[in-house]
C-alpha cells in the first residue's frame, strides 16, 4: 500500500466457526428453578401431539455462547468504530442512555394488554413523542403504529386511499420521482395503485412542467423525498404542493432525509399532507444490523379520522387510554401499538437535545456533508451541482474509464477503515457514491475519510487493479454473491 | 450539545473551507417563507440524570413489580442476562444491513445461524432473517401464497389471534383477496366442517394458528390434507415460539409465520418483537423479506451474504415480493442467542415447564369456574369461563399487584364472561393460588365437572 493508513490498523481476529459445529451433548448453557408446581406426564397431556426431538439444535455452555458471539461481533464494522457515511441510511451515534431507559423493568416488562390503568407511564411516553414528533413536522396528528419506514409508506398510502375514497373514488395511481427508494413504488403496488413515474429535471429534481402536464384526477397522490435522493432541497416545493391540491391529490411526504430539516423548517408548513418518519435514522434509535426501525405517519387534520386503530386519547378523567371506535379507520398495520421500544429511545433523544439540540444536530449535519462535498470535489465527479443538504452524491465517471466503479471504490475504502458510503443509488445516477456523513462525526474524522477518498482516486490513476482487488485488509476477500443466488444454501446441515 | 463533536472553532473552520459565510447560507435553498424562526416546541434540553429520572418515573407508573397472567400474542418468559450483554456490543447494536459482507460477517453468519435453528424448531426447509412481527409475518405469509397459487381466497380461522386477523384484513383490503372466516369447533380446533365448505377452487390458502389464540393444539394434520385435497396451501401462524420445544411443529404446513418474541425478547409493551416466515425450498423465490446465505470468497474461504436480493424492493421496485425492507434484525439476534442458550435439551425442559405450571393452574381454576375446550390438547393459555364478569374478577386481583386473565367479550361476544388465561415458567404457585382464591370469591366452591387428569397437590 502506497499511502499510510492512519484511520485503521490491522489486528489479531479470532476465528469461529458456526455454533453448532461446537455442540456436542450434555453441555448446557441454562438452569431452570425447581418447580413449585407436580411434574406433568407430558405423554398424557399432549399425546400424538408431544414433540420428541429438536433436531439439531446446539448444545454449548455460557463462555462458550459469549465468546462465540463476541468474535462473531467483532468481524462487523459499527458506528461505534468509526465514520459510516452510507447516504440515506443516517447512521448516527446511538445514545447509550436510551438503551438504558427502555430496559427499566415497567417499561420492558409491561404487557401490551396490561390495564390502562397501570400502563400510563407507556402511555405518557406515547403521548409526549407524539407532541414532539407533531411539532417537528408542523402536521396535525400521528399514528406510532408503523414498524418501519416502508410500513409506514404503506399506512400513509392507505390514509391516502381511504381518503380519495371518501371524496369518491379511490384513484388509480401514484406519481413517484425517478430518483426515489425502492420501497416507495413497491409499497404503492402493495395498496393496489399503479406506479407512475416522474422524471427528474437537469437539477436532478422534480420537473415542475413535467408534474403539472402528468397530474390529473387519475392520481391520488405523489410520493416525495425531500430532500430528495441526491441531498436537494425541492425548491419548487409549493408549486409541487399546489399542482397535487389543484386537482384534488395529496402530496406524501417520505421523510428518510428528516434530519436535514428538524427545527429549520416544517413539511406541514410547505404543503405536505402526510409524511412518515424512520424513528432509526432522524431519532437515533439503532439499526441493530437491518432492524428493528419505526416509521410513525404524521398527518394533517383531514387524514385524521383514517388513522389506523386504536389511537391514543385522554379520557374523561384526565387519564390516557386507546381509542378503538375509530369507523374510519384504514384497520390496523400491526398488532398492538407498534415498536414501543423505539419510542422510547427515541424520545430519550429528543428530551437530550431540545429544541437547541434538534437545530444544531440539523445544522451540523448540513455542514458536514457540505465540507466533504467541498473536500472531494476535483477528484470525484459531481453529476448535480444544486447545493447539498445533508449528504452528497458524486459519481464513478472518472473512475470508470480505468475500469474502476463505485463499488470498487467502495471496498477499497473498507481498507482504509471506513464502512463505505451507499453504492450505486440514487438509480439517476450512473455509478452513484451517495456519502452522508451525519452529525456525528468530528472534523478529524471526516479528514482521514476525505483523505482516503483522494488517495483511492490516485491509486486509480496509478494501480488500478489495488482497488479492483479490494478489500484487502478483511477476513474474507469479495464473496460470489453470484454463486450464492445461483444454489442458495440458506441453512447448515450436519455432514 | 454532547453528542456533537465539534467545537465553535471546528464549525467556523469547516464553514471557512466551504466557502460559506454563515450557516444560514447553507440553507439557502429553502425557501424563507417556510423557514422556521422560531424553536421548536418540544421540552428544553435535559441532562442525562434528568432523562433517567424521567423514564424511572414512568415506569414506576408502569405496573412495575406485577405478576402477569396475560400471553395472547406476547408471552412473558425469563430472559436470560447474556442476551443483552451481546446485543450490546457497539458492533451488533450500532451495524447496518450487512450488505458490504467483508465487513458484516458477525451479522450474517449469526443470521445465518438463526435461520438454521427456525428450520430445526419449525420442520421447514428454509427461513428468513426476520419480519416485524407474527401479526405482519401471517398477512405476508398469505400474500406469498396467493402469488404462489395465483389463487386469490383466503379462509381464515377465527382462532387466529383478532388483531393479527385485522392485520391481514388490512393488508388485503385493497388486493383483492377475499377472506372467509372459518369458525372453533366445541373442542376449539378449527371447524372440519366449516373448513371444507371454506375452501373453493380459488382458495389461495387456509390461515390457522397453533396453539391456536386459545392456547389449544390444531390438528394440523388433519387440516392440511384438507386444504392439500383442493390444492390450497396451509398456513400456520405460530405466536408462542416455546410450544415448540415439546409440541411437533405445524410440519405439514407449506409456510409457517411466526412470532419468536417468546425467545428472549422483552415483553416491552408490545414491540419491537421478531417476526418470521419459514417455508419449504421450492417456495423460497417468492419469500419476502432478507436472507443469508452461504458462500465463498475469491480464497475459497467460507463466508455469507444476503442474497436472491431480485426478490426485494431494491432491485425489483413495484415488481417486489414485499415492501419490506428494515427488518428486526436485533431482535432476531436476541432470539438466536436464546435458542443457543436453550438448545436441544433446555428448550423442551423449559416448554414442560410451562405445561406444569398451565395444567396445575387450569385443574385449580377448575374447581371453582368453567375451564372450557379441556377435550383438545393444549400449551400455556386456557380459557376461564366465571358467572362475574372477568373485569371485575382482575380488578380484585390488581390489588393483589396481579394482573388477571384477558377477558374475551370484546374479540368473541360469544364467550360472554371468559378470559383467556396464561402461565409461563415465570408464574408462581402463589400467584395461581391467590388469583383462583379471588376468582373463587364471586364463583363458589367446587363445581362439577372439574379437572382431575392432574395429580392433586400436596404441600
Amino acid at each position: 500500500m502506497k499511502h499510510i493508513t492512519r484511520k485503521a490498523t490491522r489486528h489479531v481476529n479470532q476465528n469461529e466457526g458456526l455454533i453448532f459445529e461446537k455442540s456436542s451433548p450434555g453441555k448446557a448453557a441454562w438452569k431452570l428453578p425447581p418447580l413449585d408446581v407436580p411434574e406433568v406426564d407430558t405423554a398424557q397431556l399432549l399425546g400424538s401431539f408431544e414433540r420428541k426431538n429438536l433436531g439439531n439444535l446446539p448444545e454449548v455452555s455460557e463462555i462458550e455462547i459469549i465468546r462465540h458471539f463476541t468474535r462473531l461481533s467483532t468481524w462487523n464494522y459499527a458506528i461505534d468504530l468509526g465514520m459510516y457515511p452510507l447516504g440515506s441510511c443516517t447512521m448516527k451515534y446511538n445514545p447509550r442512555v436510551n438503551e438504558v431507559v427502555s430496559r427499566f423493568d415497567g417499561l420492558a416488562n409491561a404487557h401490551p394488554y396490561q390495564p390502562e390503568k397501570i400502563s400510563q407511564g407507556a402511555l405518557r411516553i406515547i403521548r409526549t413523542l407524539s407532541e414532539c414528533l407533531i411539532e417537528i413536522t408542523g402536521m396535525d396528528a400521528i399514528t406510532l403504529q408503523p414498524a418501519a419506514g416502508a410500513h409506514g409508506e404503506m399506512t400513509g398510502l392507505l390514509l391516502v386511499r381511504a381518503y380519495q375514497q371518501s371524496k369518491g373514488h379511490p384513484r388509480k395511481r401514484i406519481l413517484i420521482p425517478d430518483s426515489a427508494h425502492g420501497t416507495n413504488p413497491a409499497t404503492a403496488a402493495m395498496v393496489g395503485y399503479a406506479v407512475e413515474n416522474l422524471k427528474s429535471n437537469a437539477q436532478g429534481m422534480v420537473d415542475v412542467g413535467a408534474l403539472a402536464a402528468q397530474m390529473n384526477e387519475d392520481v391520488a397522490a405523489l410520493m416525495l423525498t425531500n430532500p430528495n435522493t441526491l441531498g436537494v432541497f425541492e425548491q419548487d416545493i409549493h408549486k409541487i404542493a399546489d399542482i397535487m391540491h389543484a386537482k384534488g391529490g395529496l402530496l406524501y411526504m417520505d421523510g428518510a432525509n428528516m434530519n436535514a430539516l428538524v427545527g429549520k423548517v416544517r413539511p406541514g408548513d410547505f404543503g405536505v399532507d402526510l409524511m412518515h418518519l424512520n424513528l432509526h435514522k432522524t431519532f437515533s434509535t439503532p439499526h441493530g444490523g437491518g432492524g428493528p426501525g419505526s416509521g410513525p405517519v404524521a398527518v394533517k387534520k383531514m387524514l385524521e379520522p383514517f388513522l389506523p386503530a386504536p389511537v391514543l386519547m385522554t379520557k374523561a378523567d384526565g387519564t390516557l387510554g386507546f381509542d378503538y371506535d375509530r369507523p374510519q379507520s384504514v384497520g390496523r398495520v400491526r398488532a398492538f401499538y407498534g415498536n414501543f421500544g423505539m419510542f422510547v429511545r427515541a424520545l430519550a433523544y429528543t428530551l437530550a437535545n431540545g429544541p437547541e439540540g434538534l437545530r444544531q444536530t440539523t445544522e451540523d449535519a448540513v455542514l458536514n456533508a457540505n465540507y466533504i462535498r467541498k473536500g472531494l470535489e476535483g477528484a470525484y465527479d459531481l453529476p448535480y451541482s444544486t447545493p447539498s443538504m445533508h449528504e452528497v452524491v458524486f459519481s464513478d465517471k472518472i473512475q470508470a474509464k480505468k475500469g474502476v466503479r463505485t463499488m470498487d471504490i467502495a471496498k477499497r475504502l473498507i481498507d482504509y477503515g471506513f464502512h463505505p458510503y451507499t453504492t450505486a443509488f440514487p438509480l439517476i445516477v450512473s455509478g452513484a457514491l451517495m456519502i452522508e456523513p451525519t452529525e456525528s462525526e468530528s472534523k478529524e474524522e471526516m479528514d482521514l475519510f476525505i483523505e482516503a477518498m483522494r488517495f483511492i482516486a490516485e491509486e486509480v490513476e496509478e494501480d488500478p487493479q489495488m482497488v479492483l482487488s479490494a478489500p484487502h485488509s478483511t477476513r474474507v476477500s469479495r464473496l460470489d454473491e453470484v454463486a450464492a443466488a445461483r444454489k442458495p444454501v440458506l441453512r447448515w446441515k450436519p455432514s | 450539545m454532547r453528542y456533537l463533536p465539534k467545537s465553535p472553532a471546528d464549525r467556523e473552520a469547516l464553514l471557512r473551507a466551504i466557502g460559506a459565510r454563515s450557516i444560514d447560507d447553507l440553507f439557502a435553498s429553502i425557501p424563507p417563507e417556510y423557514k422556521l424562526n422560531r424553536n421548536l416546541k418540544v421540552p428544553r434540553q435535559m441532562a442525562e440524570s434528568e432523562i433517567v429520572d424521567w423514564f424511572r418515573e414512568r415506569s414506576r407508573e408502569n405496573g412495575d413489580g406485577y405478576a402477569t397472567f396475560l400471553g395472547a400474542g406476547a408471552y412473558h418468559h425469563y430472559r436470560p442476562v447474556i442476551i443483552d450483554s451481546l446485543i450490546s456490543r457497539g458492533e451488533f447494536l450500532t451495524a447496518y444491513t450487512p450488505y458490504q459482507a467483508e465487513i458484516s460477517q458477525g451479522t450474517l453468519q449469526s443470521t445465518f445461524e438463526f435461520q438454521t435453528m427456525i428450520c430445526e424448531l419449525t420442520g421447514m426447509e428454509v427461513a428468513n432473517a426476520s419480519m416485524y412481527d407474527g401479526s405482519t409475518a401471517a398477512a405476508e405469509a398469505v400474500m406469498m401464497a396467493v402469488r404462489l397459487t395465483g389463487r386469490r381466497s383466503v379462509a381464515v380461522a377465527r382462532s387466529l389471534h383478532p388483531e393479527y386477523r385485522e392485520v391481514l384484513a388490512t393488508y388485503g383490503r385493497h388486493q383483492q383477496m377475499p377472506m372467509t372466516p372459518v369458525g372453533f369447533a366445541e373442542n376449539c380446533r378449527v371447524d372440519m366442517k366449516a373448513l371444507e365448505q371454506a375452501i373453493t377452487a380459488e382458495t389461495a390458502c387456509v390461515l390457522i394458528q397453533s396453539p391456536n389464540f386459545f392456547g389449544t393444539i390444531e390438528g394440523v394434520a388433519a387440516v392440511a390434507d384438507l386444504v392439500h385435497k383442493q390444492g390450497a396451501l396451509l398456513v400456520v401462524s405460530i405466536a408462542e415460539a416455546v410450544s415448540l420445544g415439546i409440541v411437533e411443529p405445524p410440519r405439514q404446513a407449506d409456510i409457517i409465520a411466526m412470532e419468536a418474541q417468546s425467545f428472549g425478547v422483552p415483553l416491552g409493551f408490545g414491540g419491537p418483537y421478531c417476526g418470521v416466515i419459514a417455508t419449504r425450498e421450492q417456495f423460497v423465490r417468492q419469500m419476502p423479506g432478507r436472507l443469508a446465505g452461504q458462500t465463498t470468497d475469491r480464497n475459497g474461504k467460507r463466508g455469507f451474504v444476503l442474497t436472491l436480493a431480485t426478490r426485494e424492493q431494491h432491485i425489483r421496485r413495484e415488481k417486489a415480493t414485499s415492501n419490506i425492507c428494515t427488518n428486526q434484525a436485533l431482535v432476531a439476534l436476541m432470539v438466536n442467542i436464546f435458542m443457543t442458550i436453550y438448545g436441544k435439551v433446555g428448550l423442551r425442559e423449559l416448554a414442560k415447564q410451562n405445561l406444569a405450571k398451565t395444567a396445575y393452574a387450569a385443574q385449580q381454576f377448575s374447581k371453582h369456574a368453567q375451564v372450557l375446550f379441556g377435550d383438545a390438547p393444549r400449551f400455556n393459555e386456557f380459557v376461564v369461563q366465571t358467572s362475574e364478569s372477568p373485569q371485575a374478577i382482575n380488578s380484585r386481583i390488581l390489588g393483589h399487584k396481579i394482573v388477571g386473565g384477558l377477558p374475551l367479550k370484546k374479540f368473541y361476544p360469544e364467550l360472554g364472561n371468559a378470559a383467556l388465561w396464561c402461565c409461563t415458567e415465570m408464574t408462581t404457585r402463589t400467584a395461581i393460588d391467590t388469583a383462583v382464591g379471588l376468582v373463587a370469591e364471586s364463583e363458589g366452591s367446587a363445581r362439577p365437572g372439574a379437572e382431575t387428569d392432574v395429580e392433586e397437590v400436596t404441600r
